[in-house]
C-alpha cells in the first residue's frame, strides 16, 4: 500500500518547455532547437514521490534540472508553494534553494575529491551562513547518523568509501538544509543490487520521517515502481502517461508504456513473456516528427492523422491520464477519450 | 557429465602485483561452458567476474595481472600457456569479446567500416573489397539500418545501442564458437537491452555458439541464461542450471541477492531486505567462508577453505556450516 498523500501541491509545472538552441555555421546562427522538454505539466504533492521514467534522451534529467532551476525554462511556469520561480535570478533563488535539493547519479563525480566528509556536508551550512562552528559540527554528526554512516567517517575523503557509502554522503549533503523536496536523478543506477536496496530503504525512511517529496528519475522501472506513488512516462520531451504506480504497471494504456514494461527483464526464469520489441532508438529531439512521435517510430498507419492533432493528456480513468493519440491506444481506449477536450487538471488532481 | 564442454576453467587463480603485495582477485574459480549454451556469471562489483573473463583471453592489465594457477581449456587446448601469436588468432577468431562500454571499445578516429572490415582482413586474410562487403553484410545481420551509410560513419555519429551493435558485429565477424560478453547491455536502456539480447539469442541459434554472459542484473540472467555461476569475493559460491538456481538457491549469498531486488510485484515503499556489511577489499580476504566474513561470523576465521561440491546433479555449492542451506 502506498502512503496517503496530501493533496496540497508543493510544486506545479505548467506547460514547461526547455529548448536548447542549435547553432551552426561561421556566425553561429541559430538553426534549430533541441526540444528536451516540450510541454510538460505536472504537480508534486507534499510527501509524495513522483517517478519519471523513459529512455535516455527523453528529457527526464533536463526536466529535473529545470524544476530545481539549475536551468532556466524556455517557457511555461514553475510554482513552488504557490510562488512563481520560473524566472527568478540566482540571488533571489538562493534562499529558496534550501527547500529543494538534488541527488545525483554518480556520487564519485558529484563529490569534490579534495574535501573531507565533514567539509562536504558542512558546505551547505557555510554557504547559507548557518550556525557557528560547534552547532555545525553537531548537525554534521546528526546527519551522518541519519544516513547511516559511522561518526568516524567525518575526517575521511570520498575515495575511501564504496559507491553506496558515497551516495549516502551525497544524500546527507542534500538533506543538510532540511529541504522540502528532492530531485533524485538515477540515485541507485550506479550501485550494486545489494547496495541499491539499502539506499532505496534509506530514501523511503527519510521520506516518512521528514515528510519529503521526491521527483524520482530512473530508467529501472521496478525501482521506480517501488518508491513512487505516481509515475509519469516521458517520451521525447512529453509526458505520455501518468497514473498511480500500481495502475500504470497493472493496466498501462499507452503503447510506449506497454513496450517499456515488457522490456524489463524479470528475475524469474519460469516467467515466459512475449516481448514487444521496439525498432530503432528514440528519435532526435532536434527535429521531432510533426505528429505522434511514438506513432512515427512504430510506423503506425494512422500516423498521418496525428499531424496537427492535440495529443495532450486526457483522463481515461480517475487519476489515470494518457496522451490522446490514436496511434498509441487500443481502439476502445481511443473511442473512450477521443471526444474529450484537453485540460490540464492532472496538475491539480492526483 | 555427458555434455560437450567448450570451455573448462579449473581452479583458476589470478593475482595482481601491487604495492601492497600480490592480491588475489580470482581465487580458484572453476566452471565450464557447454557447447551452444549461455552461462551467466553474476556477482557484485569487485567479485572477480571481469578478471576471470580477461584471464581467459589474456587481456589482463599488464604487467601487474598474472595467472598463478589452475587450468583453462578451450576445445581441449590449454589457453594459459598459449603463445601471444596463438592468442591473437583465438581472440576475435574463435572467441569473440564484447565489453561494457561501447564508446571506448571503438576507435573514435576510424570509420565504422574500417573497424569491422579489419577483423576480416586479419583473421580471414580477405582483400580490402571483400572485407568491406563482408563487414557491410555483418552490420545488416545485426539489423543496423542503412548499413552502407553506417560503414562511412564515425563512432560518435551513432547512438549507444547502435555502437553496441557494431561492437557485437566485430565480435561475431568470424563466427566464434564462444562469445564473452562483459555487461553488454548495462549502459543501455531497457528497450535497447531487449533488442540486443534478442539479437544475441537469435544469432546464437544461427551459428551455434556458446556465450559467457557477465552481468549483475539477475533479470537478464533469468531471461537469457541456461546456467548460472554466482561469484563472491573472488570465489564461486554456487553454480546451477538457471531454473534450479532461482527455484532452489542454496547459498545464503545467492538467496540474499535474489531477495534484495525490487520486482514489479514488491509492495511499494516496503522495506527491501538488504545484505549487511561490505565486501572485504582485496588483501583482506579470509581463508574461510567470505560471506561469513561479511556477516562478521567467527567461522570465517578458520584456516580452512570451504569445499566446493556438487550437491545435486549440476548444482555446485561452497559448503559452509552457516551459509549453505542443505
Amino acid at each position: 500500500m502506498f502512503e496517503p498523500v496530501s493533496d496540497t501541491p508543493l510544486l506545479t509545472a505548467e506547460d514547461l518547455r526547455v529548448h536548447f538552441p542549435v547553432r551552426t555555421g561561421l556566425f553561429m546562427k541559430q538553426t534549430g532547437a533541441v526540444k528536451a522538454v516540450d510541454g510538460v505539466s505536472l504537480r508534486l504533492g507534499v510527501g509524495e514521490t513522483l517517478g519519471i521514467v523513459g529512455e535516455s534522451g527523453c528529457g527526464k534529467s533536463t526536466l529535473g534540472k529545470a524544476l530545481v532551476r539549475l536551468l532556466t525554462p524556455t517557457s511555461g511556469k514553475i510554482l513552488f508553494e504557490g510562488r512563481d520561480i520560473t524566472h527568478l535570478g540566482q540571488g533571489a533563488l538562493r534562499p529558496l534553494r534550501r527547500d529543494f535539493q538534488m541527488i545525483f547519479q554518480d556520487p564519485a563525480e558529484s563529490l569534490d575529491a579534495r574535501m573531507s566528509v565533514r567539509s562536504l556536508i558542512e558546505e551547505p551550512y557555510r554557504i547559507h551562513g548557518m550556525g557557528n562552528r560547534a552547532e555545525r559540527k553537531k548537525w554534521v554528526d546528526d546527519l551522518l547518523e541519519t544516513v547511516g554512516l559511522s561518526a568516524s567517517s567525518v575526517e575521511k575523503y570520498p575515495f575511501e568509501f564504496s559507491g553506496g557509502q558515497r551516495q549516502r554522503i551525497g544524500i546527507a549533503r542534500a538533506l543538510a538544509l532540511k529541504p522540502k523536496w528532492l530531485v533524485c536523478d538515477e540515485p541507485v543506477s550506479a550501485l550494486d543490487v545489494s547496495v541499491q536496496s539499502q539506499i532505496l530503504n534509506l530514501l523511503v525512511d527519510l521520506q516518512k520521517n521528514f515528510g519529503l517529496s521526491y521527483l524520482f528519475i530512473a530508467h529501472d522501472l521496478s525501482v521506480v515502481k517501488h518508491v513512487s506513488d505516481r509515475v509519469a512516462v516521458m517520451y521525447l520531451g512529453k509526458i505520455v502517461e501518468l497514473a498511480d504506480s500500481e495502475t500504470i504497471y497493472r493496466s498501462p494504456k499507452h503503447a510506449y508504456t506497454k513496450a517499456l514494461l515488457s522490456a524489463v527483464p524479470i528475475a524469474d526464469p519460469k516467467v515466459k513473456r512475449k516481448k514487444i520489441l521496439l525498432e530503432g532508438d528514440v528519435p532526435s529531439p532536434i527535429d521531432p516528427p510533426a505528429g505522434s512521435a511514438f506513432g512515427h517510430r512504430m510506423n503506425h498507419p494512422r500516423y498521418e492523422e496525428t499531424i496537427g492533432m492535440d495529443l495532450s493528456l486526457r483522463e481515461i480513468q480517475p487519476g489515470h491520464w494518457v496522451a490522446a493519440d490514436p496511434t498509441c491506444l487500443s481502439p476502445e481506449d481511443w473511442e473512450q477519450i477521443s471526444h474529450r477536450a484537453a485540460d490540464t487538471d492532472h496538475i491539480r488532481l492526483s | 557429465m555427458s555434455e560437450v564442454k567448450l570451455l573448462e576453467v579449473d581452479k583458476l587463480i589470478t593475482s595482481f602485483d601491487t604495492e601492497r603485495g600480490m592480491l588475489r582477485a580470482v581465487d580458484q574459480v572453476s566452471f565450464s561452458i557447454p557447447q551452444g549454451k549461455t552461462v551467466g556469471i553474476v556477482g557484485e562489483s569487485g567479485c572477480g567476474k571481469s578478471v576471470t573473463a580477461m584471464s581467459i583471453v589474456h587481456l589482463l592489465p599488464q604487467p601487474s595481472g598474472k595467472i598463478l594457477g589452475g587450468e583453462i581449456r578451450f576445445k581441449g587446448e590449454d589457453l594459459i600457456h598459449a603463445s601471444d601469436k596463438r592468442m591473437r588468432q583465438v581472440r576475435g577468431g574463435e572467441i569473440g569479446v564484447i565489453f561494457q562500454e561501447p564508446m571506448s571499445a571503438l576507435n573514435p578516429v576510424h570509420r565504422i567500416g574500417r573497424q569491422v572490415a579489419e577483423v576480416f582482413r586479419i583473421h580471414k586474410d580477405m582483400s580490402k573489397k571483400d572485407a568491406w562487403d563482408a563487414a557491410t553484410e555483418m552490420l545488416a545481420l545485426l539489423r543496423i539500418p542503412a548499413p552502407e551509410k553506417r560503414m562511412m560513419d564515425y563512432p560518435h555519429h551513432l547512438s549507444g545501442g547502435m555502437r553496441q551493435r557494431v561492437v557485437i558485429a566485430i565480435a561475431l565477424a568470424c563466427h566464434p564458437s564462444l562469445l564473452i560478453a562483459d555487461e553488454p547491455t548495462t549502459a543501455l536502456d531497457v528497450t535497447v537491452q531487449a533488442q540486443i539480447l534478442g539479437l544475441l539469442e537469435s544469432l546464437q541459434n544461427d551459428i551455434g555458439m556458446s556465450v559467457m554472459l557477465i552481468t549483475h542484473d539477475l533479470g537478464v540472467i533469468a531471461e537469457s541464461c541456461d546456467e548460472v555461476v554466482v561469484m563472491y569475493a573472488g570465489r564461486v559460491v554456487e553454480s546451477a542450471p538457471v531454473d534450479e538456481l532461482f527455484g532452489n538457491p542454496l547459498h545464503a549469498y545467492t538467496q540474499a541477492l535474489l531477495r534484495s531486488i525490487p520486482t514489479l510485484e514488491t509492495p511499494p515503499k516496503s522495506v527491501l531486505p538488504t545484505i549487511p556489511g561490505l565486501v572485504a577489499g582485496l588483501g583482506e580476504h579470509t581463508h574461510g567462508c567470505r560471506f561469513c566474513q561479511r556477516m562478521d561470523r567467527k567461522s570465517s576465521m578458520t584456516r580452512e577453505r570451504p569445499k566446493f561440491k556438487e550437491v545435486q546433479p549440476g548444482h555446485w555449492l561452497e559448503i559452509c556450516k552457516e551459509c549453505s542451506n542443505l
